[in-house]
């Protein structure tokens, strides 16, 4: 956001002159009526979309429906989610481990879905972190992420999750270069020299285990965003990038000299070649994977230490550099896969690129020198034409199926939709205020579903009711089912959004995991049923097997632990019925609570400090007896002779248990 | 007289709420509970629940396989509730349960959970002593058969 805002100040000369290009925009009062009947869903009624958001600067990503904007989930990914025990359970703990140690807060920014075919299939939702470089997989039949993939010589993953059209690959393009390599302890200024760019491409395994195929080593610039080819051009990918001035200071100024900058055209099809001819340098690194397993209830966390690596300024054909106008940002390919829409962020022309003109620029050679090594293609050979006086700083681009565009454009503060091959204006309407992203069902896909178009606006001003300096994110839906777009509804988003993706909820809601199967239960401590319910001390470590059913633990009673104890309560849900989780509090924890799904083992480690008796109690309301579901643990001193038991229902006399073991 | 006055009552409240609801169901795709009321069924069988379950074979002696089947079940799913003496604890103690319930109407409860906790007068009945609704333990058919089996094991059958 702070960006955008010293580009307004730049702007605003620009502006000056392009008065007659875009409609002036009045206060909130003006235009901002709703036909909020049609963003109407009725009580007990579904909604016809699942909307993914990225979270933004929480590191989540939130599940909203379309077209009521209802909140559905927060699903955590980068950061600790205490509401879920993400990153303070032992069980999830693993999945937010780097190479750089256990990172509880990251910024996610963009949103891609598993295709078949270039249409979305409905298995997995992605995210990237943008700032300790990762990008994790989302499961869409638990809304749980389910892996987490870390990328070395990557610094700021933001051109990422982008995502082939059969899921072969998605991408992860380094947002800042870097020194790479054996020295990386260099001058700042050297930047030139020995600062690099890598862009990822990460495999997608039939179960979807994330691995980096390879990377490629790209000349130092800011890699920005990205999109695969489609159909005929399946087997390329596109990025933006800005700074080919390869500034290391000021960059507001010193990145915004040069009247283009390039989208990268990647051959991945070439990439594959040379790699399977061994033309990759392997190379030392360390990253972390992170996966979920979902019959042990349990994250695993590895560190895996070598990398592929491609130059692309010595194998030759893979990659093209495209001169694209004013510091590019969005970087989108229609459904036809022939047109590349490049959008200068203080452009005020859309240019749009042809694939088959790219293919023959490349055949002809038409190239107006090199970057870095990589061809420039001549940008009047690839370039199918520019839209005209479309608005200021365009910045993303979707797609409707009757061949029209949906550009974002945050200076001026609307979406303005045209068509693609005519490269006409056909409607515009304004955002409040200054909208980002903006995302229509499959609007990346081969198959767009159309309807709507969602506005992430990165200004949310006067549109609610104040609660102090911060706001909730403004988001809007558009109905874009006639020739006008029309604004139907507002709704608050969580975190700032970027991008986001909607599919058809038929797609997944008769998927969605309703429990877990305890007989399949394979957690180490878990215990099936309150038979296999106890305690076992192993030196200092307290093991507490513990059931939940409504309306009770067990065991419930618990003495002899002893100050300087690790407790490891492990608590298993016996439930087996929908929508039936369990909480577990301790008083006096350092580490939050849990929540077990109904036939899941969850564990919270309690190190208890002080002497007395300790409450613990369920914090899901659960039955009308729920306020009773509760139990003590008794605390005495270390070297305390106190012996450990155990009991559930023994009125008085824990020591009977005692006995009995 | 006045009990089965009280009982037709009953089950004439729960006949219109269930054309009520099942209307109301007609119009949204969100509502998941489709099968008509039990108390539609001219066949229905007050005894047996409301549920799959009509007509349980039930051998004169006892499966052990199958009991032995149903005490593993019995011991993840339902002892947390349901002792197998008199007691009550959650739910009622199992002593003499199936002396009390027919094999249909118990196994159509353990399967069908939420609809008897709803509809079954008897159930209902239940759930206003116990207060906790039962849980669907997302029983099989088979565990169900093998539960009831156990069931008659604790209660004596040989």
């Amino acid at each position: 956001m702070k960006r955008f805002k010293t580009l307004l100040l730049l702007a605003i000369p620009v502006l000056a002159l392009y008065t007659t290009g875009c409609k002036p925009k009045g206060a909130s009062g003006a235009a901002a009526t709703g036909n909020a009947a049609k963003a109407y869903v009725a009580p007990g009624k579904y909604d016809e979309f699942y909307n993914f958001v990225s979270g933004g600067f929480s590191g989540q990503m939130s599940v909203y429906g379309l077209p009521s904007g209802r909140l559905f989930r927060v699903i955590p990914v980068f950061s600790v989610d205490p509401e879920k025990g993400w990153g303070y359970s032992e069980e999830t703990k693993p999945m937010l481990m780097t190479s750089n140690g256990f990172v509880p807060w990251d910024d996610l920014h963009h949103i891609s879905f598993s295709q078949t075919n270039g249409e979305i299939d409905g298995r997995w939702s992605f995210g990237n972190a943008n700032n300790t470089p990762r990008v994790a997989r989302i499961d869409n039949k638990t809304f749980r992420t389910a892996e987490i993939l870390e990328l070395p010589n990557s610094a700021g993953n933001h051109s990422s999750p982008f995502i082939t059209e059969n899921s072969e690959y998605l991408v992860a393009g380094t947002r800042f270069s870097v020194p790479v390599g054996d020295n990386q302890d260099v001058p700042i200024a050297s930047y030139k020299q020995n600062f690099k760019g890598t862009i990822s491409f990460v495999s997608i395994g039939k179960e979807g285990d994330l691995d980096i195929a390879f990377q490629l080593l790209l000349p130092g610039v800011n890699f920005d965003l990205s999109r695969a080819g489609k159909g005929p051009s399946h087997g390329w990918f596109f990025f933006s990038c800005y700074n080919s001035e390869q500034a290391n200071t000021l960059l507001e100024v010193n990145a915004s000299q040069r009247d283009k900058d390039f989208i990268l055209a990647v051959n991945w099809k070439k990439a594959e070649e040379y790699l399977k001819a061994g033309k990759g340098v392997k190379q030392q690194v360390r990253y972390a994977h992170n996966k979920w397993d979902e019959k042990t209830h349990t994250a695993k966390h590895e560190i895996r230490t070598e990398v592929t690596v491609l130059d692309p300024a010595i194998l030759k054909d893979i990659c093209y550099f495209i001169p694209c106008p004013k510091s590019p940002h969005g970087c989108d390919t229609d459904p036809t896969g022939e047109y590349i829409v490049g959008s200068g962020k203080l452009a005020a022309v859309i240019p749009v690129f042809s694939f088959t003109k790219i293919q023959k620029a490349i055949a002809d050679k038409k190239y107006d020198g090199d970057f870095g090594g990589i061809p420039v293609i001549n940008y009047e050979a690839a370039l199918h034409g520019e839209v005209q006086k479309p608005g200021l700083g365009p910045l993303h681009t979707e797609f409707d199926a009757n061949g029209n565009a949906y550009t974002s454009f945050f200076v001026s503060s609307e979406i303005v939709k045209w068509n693609v091959k005519e490269l006409k204006v056909l409607d515009r309407v304004p955002t409040y205020y200054s909208i980002g992203h903006l995302s229509v069902p499959g609007g990346d896909t081969r198959k767009p579903f159309g309807k709507y178009v969602v506005a992430y606006n990165k200004i949310t001003k006067d549109r609610y009711l104040p609660t102090g300096p911060e706001l909730t994110q403004s988001a809007q839906i558009y109905d874009i089912s006639g020739d006008k777009m029309e604004l139907i509804l507002d709704f608050p988003t969580i975190g700032e959004p970027h991008y986001a993706g909607s599919m058809p909820a038929s797609l997944i809601k008769d998927k969605s995991q309703k429990i877990y199967k305890i007989d399949e239960n394979n957690h180490p401590y878990v215990a099936k049923g309150e038979k296999e319910a106890k305690v076992v001390r192993e030196g200092n470590k307290v093991h507490v097997y513990m059931t939940s059913i409504r309306s009770h633990f067990a065991p419930d009673n618990i003495e002899g632990v002893k100050v300087g104890d690790e407790v490891y309560f492990h608590v298993t849900n016996l439930e087996q019925d929908w929508d039936v989780p369990h909480g577990f509090a301790v008083k006096g924890a350092l580490n939050a609570e849990l929540l077990i799904m109904p036939g899941e083992t969850s564990t919270l480690k309690w190190v208890p400090e002080k002497v007395g008796v300790y409450p613990i109690y369920c914090t899901d309301f659960c039955s009308a007896l729920h306020q009773e579901m509760q139990g003590y643990v008794r605390v005495s001193p270390a070297g305390s002779n106190v012996p450990l038991t155990f009991s559930l229902g023994k009125q008085g006399a824990p020591e009977a248990e005692a006995a009995k073991k | 007289m006045k009990k089965l006055l009280l009982v037709l009552g009953v089950c004439g409240f729960i006949y219109a709420c269930g054309s009520n609801s099942s209307t109301e169901n007609k119009s949204s795709d969100a509502a998941e509970n489709k099968t008509p009321a039990a108390t539609e069924n001219p066949s229905n069988d007050p005894n047996r629940g409301i549920g799959k379950f009509t007509k349980v074979d039930v051998g004169a002696t006892l499966d052990a396989t199958m009991a032995e089947a149903g005490n593993k079940v019995y011991d993840v799913k339902c002892a947390s509730c349901h002792k197998l003496s008199e007691e009550k604890l959650v739910g009622p103690g199992w002593k003499d349960v199936t002396k009390r319930r027919t094999a249909e109407w118990i196994m159509n409860f353990a399967t069908n959970t939420d609809e008897m906790l709803s509809k079954d007068p008897e159930a209902m009945a239940q759930l206003e002593i116990c207060l906790v609704r039962m849980p669907n333990q997302g029983l099989t058919d088979d565990d169900a058969r093998h539960i009831y089996e156990f069931m008659r094991k604790n209660d004596g059958v040989k």
